[in-house]
């Protein structure tokens, strides 16, 4: 586990960076994140419900975000997921690695 | 905190399953609603949801591995599976389980023994940890002296660091069984003797304060539980009746709890009377007010928190005032202490080498049976290659290989170690089989399997798993791949990647082996130097016996005549040419008299107090016992009361005092009484074999009667032959007197060898045990050898080799070996067989035969073990090992 944590390859990473990102809007349930990630994104970005789950219930268990059982408006028990104060400093890292990454690749494709 | 959850969601899987499931469902719900806001029908919406959704079986597995401890699944995966591949190969199996079993059994039962008779020897008795042995010392002569009483209640008074002062000494009495009288040991005591052990006796009282002064004035006994069951039946009605002890008649006061022997190390005593019953004991000498008697061999509880630095140098302060109070008795002495099982008084003491070298073989021979299971898991290792490759390439981590080698380690040796826990327990009492009966006297010298001893085994357990284990499973987990791949056989003999390893294993086995055999080559052959030295006087032909008329009710007139009445009977029978009472026989448990010497014109230094220990003998018994006069004359019957007092001293005495000088017709003081010196006898042992030459006399016994006696007897006969006739001079006297066991005075000698033959006995079957271990693992790694080069050695075949050239190359593969092995077994025999220490007597630690021996062994055993594989190299069938 720890070596998984450490050893984080980028893709896992970006995911965990977007589903914190919606997250730090206010706290929603899987289905949620997934839709809200796909509209932002303009259909560009879709999330595999088979990496999604494994990733949220492993950023709870990193202390990111916690999760409740809460019922729904039209009366379901839905899991919600809540950014924490790790979770968002983490995001806060992530976010500035992130934006430093994407800076540095489009300066090498712009001069390539 | 998240690991919380995860711990429980470990042990149970159902709550994250079901938790999931509702997740999963919603979601699906959630994204059918969206496929049918977009237009979709219900079924087709809900049929493409689940699609998206993906594997639900796969996502909850991986949703699951998220919430528990991976390893803790593995772990319980890895033991079913290290389960089913040790039954698959059950030979392997149990070859590596006997192996550990050995080793880790060998191990527990040395621990035992050191933890049960000398870390913690004594039963019951509560908190041994602050208990320390207490001696005296002398400046003028080397090792330890007793206490005397005055100086015990001294210390005693003055002492604030100690919380008790446990005064005892180990004693005897005659209690008569049928025909024949056997010795009974026992303990006079303090009277706070019960209460500082912190023992309750099962029925009655321990001691009172007070009853351990006064000569004789107490005659009170605390019986042991099993002479309570054996003499006494378990009478519930004992207390109050009485039992004759040391020929007067105690009151039996209490019972001790079952299961407690007392306090020395070896024994397992049968009755504790106060100190005040002392001179009863010693035939009728008074102690108890001699400063100069020193007879105490006691301990001290040292309060909570005290060190045994800072009570040692208490005491010696303690003791230095004494000194300067009464110079006559105390120059030159001091107090000692000593942790237990250093106790010096005591089996302790002597056992100490012997369990020190039980130790470093029994480690040796758990070496020996790692390194054969390493290899054995090598073998199989390489036999599983194709298993890891396979595990490997579909990506198992090497991690988990690793984990799971190792858990198979581990099981192997948790099944040894039970195993290894029943070794022990049979091997419980094989020190006490390994000593000699003394006739009546209970030996005690137990293992002990507290958790102590079960901790420390279960910490060999998993070092020897670490040992055998890990180097295998790091070799195994750490295939190229490719090369794995490549190609399963041929190769050339010893060419193999992981050969060096095997061989290493093999040369360290062989050297352990070669050093344990050096060591019993070593320790047999100073036992048998033991055996023939010469103790001084004769050990064939001589008998020797005890008659206890003090314990009789004899008074001394009396017992005067039944002895001079005995040997003239016992002269007058056919086949016996002497006989001689003493004391004392020599190499007894029991200890000299000690007097302080004074010599006309010889001063000894200022600061010390010149003794010397002495046996009073009757007439003729130098002549009896064979040991030779250099000058003058031995004691005969004329030596008697009204005559001169009169002594015969040993060579190292006259040396000492008379130097050079005969000193026949010359005067030696003892204790104040100036004695004639009238013979000077040859130097002989009077203790054991290996006692450093001490000043040593003789006087009368006439003149220092005692009616406790050993009696000697020269003749032809054997003891059985001998002793009805013996029984029937002695009752034709007295009915009621009965002799003690009758033994040889070769018998004798050898009983005081114990530990030497148990160091023996240890190194011999340990070392013939490691041996036979070596052998198997160069077998092993021989035979594997053969089987992976079978086609090298085909095609040796094919190009004209023949079966002597086969055989000649796998032979020499393996004495290389071997030859490594000896080696580097000589470099480290050569270092470390002078640890043995006191156990060589007359062999040099290096000594060739020994070496030499130990080396035909090892060599031998190396042949043995090669043959066969080479035997098999020689047929190899050609054609089909190089077509397969």
């Amino acid at each position: 586990m720890l070596r998984r944590h450490k050893k984080k390859d980028a893709l896992q990473g970006t995911l965990d960076l977007l589903v914190l990102k919606i997250l730090s809007r206010g706290p929603h349930h899987g289905y949620g994140i997934a839709a809200d990630i796909q509209s932002i994104s303009d259909d560009i970005l879709r999330v595999e419900e088979g990496s999604l789950y494994p990733a949220l219930h492993r950023m709870e268990h990193l202390g990111w975000i916690t999760a409740t059982w809460k019922t729904t408006t039209n009366n379901r028990r839905a899991r919600l997921y809540t950014l924490t104060r790790a979770g968002q400093n983490h995001l806060d890292e992530e976010q500035v690695t992130w934006d430093r990454l994407t800076k540095g690749v489009a300066k090498v494709l712009r001069f390539a | 905190m998240g690991w919380v959850r995860r711990l429980r969601g470990t042990f149970s899987n159902s709550d994250s399953e079901s938790d999931f499931d509702e997740e999963r469902r919603f979601h699906i719900d959630e994204r059918t609603e969206e496929y049918v806001r977009n237009g979709m029908s219900r079924d087709e919406a809900r049929r493409m949801a689940r699609e998206r959704f993906g594997n639900a079986t796969l996502a909850m597995e991986r949703t699951r591995d998220a919430d528990t401890f991976c390893w803790i699944h593995d772990a319980g995966r890895d033991a079913r599976y290290a389960i089913r591949m040790l039954r698959r190969s059950p030979g392997f199996s149990l070859l590596a389980i006997l192996c550990l079993t050995l080793g880790i059994g060998a191990n527990a039962a040395v621990f035992s023994w050191i933890e049960g008779i000398l870390l913690r020897p004594y039963p019951l008795v509560v908190e041994q940890d602050r208990l320390f042995a207490v001696t005296g010392t002398d400046k003028g002569a080397p090792g330890h002296t007793d206490v005397s009483w005055p100086d015990w209640l001294d210390l005693q008074r003055n002492s604030t660091l100690v919380e008790a002062f446990i005064g005892e000494k180990i004693t005897g009495t005659t209690l008569s069984i049928g025909d024949r009288a056997e010795r009974t040991n026992g303990s006079m005591v303090s009277a706070n003797y019960f209460d500082a052990v912190g023992v309750r006796p099962t029925l009655g009282r321990g001691f009172e304060p007070g009853e351990d002064s006064g000569r004789n004035a107490h005659p009170v006994t605390v019986i042991s539980y099993q002479m309570w069951q054996d003499r006494f039946h378990g009478d519930p009605s004992i207390i109050g009746k009485t039992q004759v002890l040391g020929g007067l008649r105690h009151t039996i006061v209490g019972v001790a709890p079952k299961g407690f022997y007392g306090t020395f190390v070896g024994y397992a005593f049968q009755f504790w009377v106060p100190a005040s019953m002392q001179s009863q004991f010693d035939a009728g000498v008074d102690k108890l007010e001699d400063r100069g008697a020193r007879w105490i061999e006691g301990y001290v509880r040292l309060k909570p928190g005290v060190t045994i630095d800072q009570a040692q140098a208490e005491l010696s302060a303690i003791a230095a005032r004494l000194e300067a109070d009464h110079p006559d008795t105390n120059r030159g002495r001091g107090i000692r202490l000593f942790p237990l099982w250093q106790t010096p008084f005591n089996n302790a003491g002597a056992l100490l080498p012997t369990l020190g070298i039980a130790l470093v073989v029994v480690l040796s021979v758990l070496l020996i049976a790692c390194a054969n299971v390493g290899n054995l898991l090598l073998v199989r290792a390489f036999a599983r290659q194709q298993e890891m490759t396979i595990r490997l390439s579909v990506g198992a981590g090497r991690g988990r290989l690793v984990k799971q080698l190792m858990t198979e380690g581990l099981i192997l040796s948790t099944i040894a170690a039970a195993g290894g826990l029943v070794v022990a327990t049979w091997l419980r009492d094989a020190l006490a089989l390994l000593t000699p009966p003394r006739g009546g006297v209970l030996l005690r010298l137990p293992g002990e399997l507290d958790w102590r001893v079960m901790t420390l085994s279960a910490g060999v357990c998993v070092v020897s798993t670490l040992l055998f284990g890990l180097v295998p499973a790091l070799i195994t987990s750490n295939i190229d791949l490719a090369a794995a791949l490549r190609s399963q056989s041929g190769g050339v003999v010893g060419a193999r990647s992981r050969a060096w390893v095997r061989s290493t294993l093999v040369l360290v086995q062989m050297s352990l082996s070669f050093v344990l055999l050096v060591g019993a080559g070593l320790l047999i052959q100073s036992l048998q130097a033991v055996r023939s030295a010469s103790p001084g006087f004769s050990t064939q032909g001589v008998l020797t016996t005890g008659i206890d008329l003090f314990t009789a009710g004899y008074d001394v007139r009396r017992a005067k005549t039944f002895q001079d009445d005995f040997i003239d009977r016992l002269q007058a029978l056919g086949g016996v040419e002497s006989a001689a009472f003493s004391r004392m026989t020599p190499f007894s448990y029991r200890t000299y008299s000690t007097a302080s010497i004074a010599v006309d014109g010889y001063d000894a230094p200022p600061d010390q107090q010149p003794t010397a220990d002495y046996n009073e003998v009757g007439p003729g018994f130098l002549a009896t016992m064979g040991i030779p006069l250099t000058s003058g004359r031995e004691f005969t019957r004329a030596d008697n009361e009204t005559a001169p007092l009169a002594a015969v001293v040993d060579e190292t005495m006259a040396a000492q005092f008379w130097r050079g000088v005969d000193p026949v017709g010359r005067r030696v003081q003892v204790k104040g009484r100036w004695m004639q010196v009238v013979g000077v006898a040859r130097n002989a042992r009077y203790r054991n074999l290996l006692e450093t030459p001490r000043p040593f006399f003789y006087v009368a016994l006439r003149q220092n009667f005692s009616a406790t006696a050993a009696l000697q007897i020269r003749t032809k006969q054997g003891p059985a032959a001998l002793a009805p006739a013996l029984v029937r001079e002695i009752h034709a006297l007295d009915a009621n007197v009965a002799p003690s066991e009758i033994i040889t005075m070769r018998e004798q000698v050898e009983r005081t060898t114990a530990a030497q033959r148990i160091s023996v006995t240890i190194l011999v079957v340990f070392g013939g045990l490691a041996v036979v271990l070596a052998a198997v693992g160069l077998y092993g790694v021989m035979a594997s050898t053969v089987s992976q080069s079978s086609r090298e050695l085909a095609l040796r075949m094919a190009l004209g080799a023949g079966a002597q050239d086969l055989l000649r190359l796998v032979l020499a593969k393996g004495l290389a070996l071997t030859a490594g092995g000896l080696v580097l077994g000589m470099a480290v025999a050569l270092q470390v067989t002078r640890l043995l220490g006191y156990l060589l007597y007359q062999v040099s630690p290096r000594d060739p035969i020994a070496f030499a021996s130990a080396f035909v062994v090892i060599i031998a055993a190396s042949l043995v073990a090669c043959f066969v594989p080479a035997w098999r190299a020689t047929r190899t069938d050609p054609l089909h090992a190089l077509r397969g």
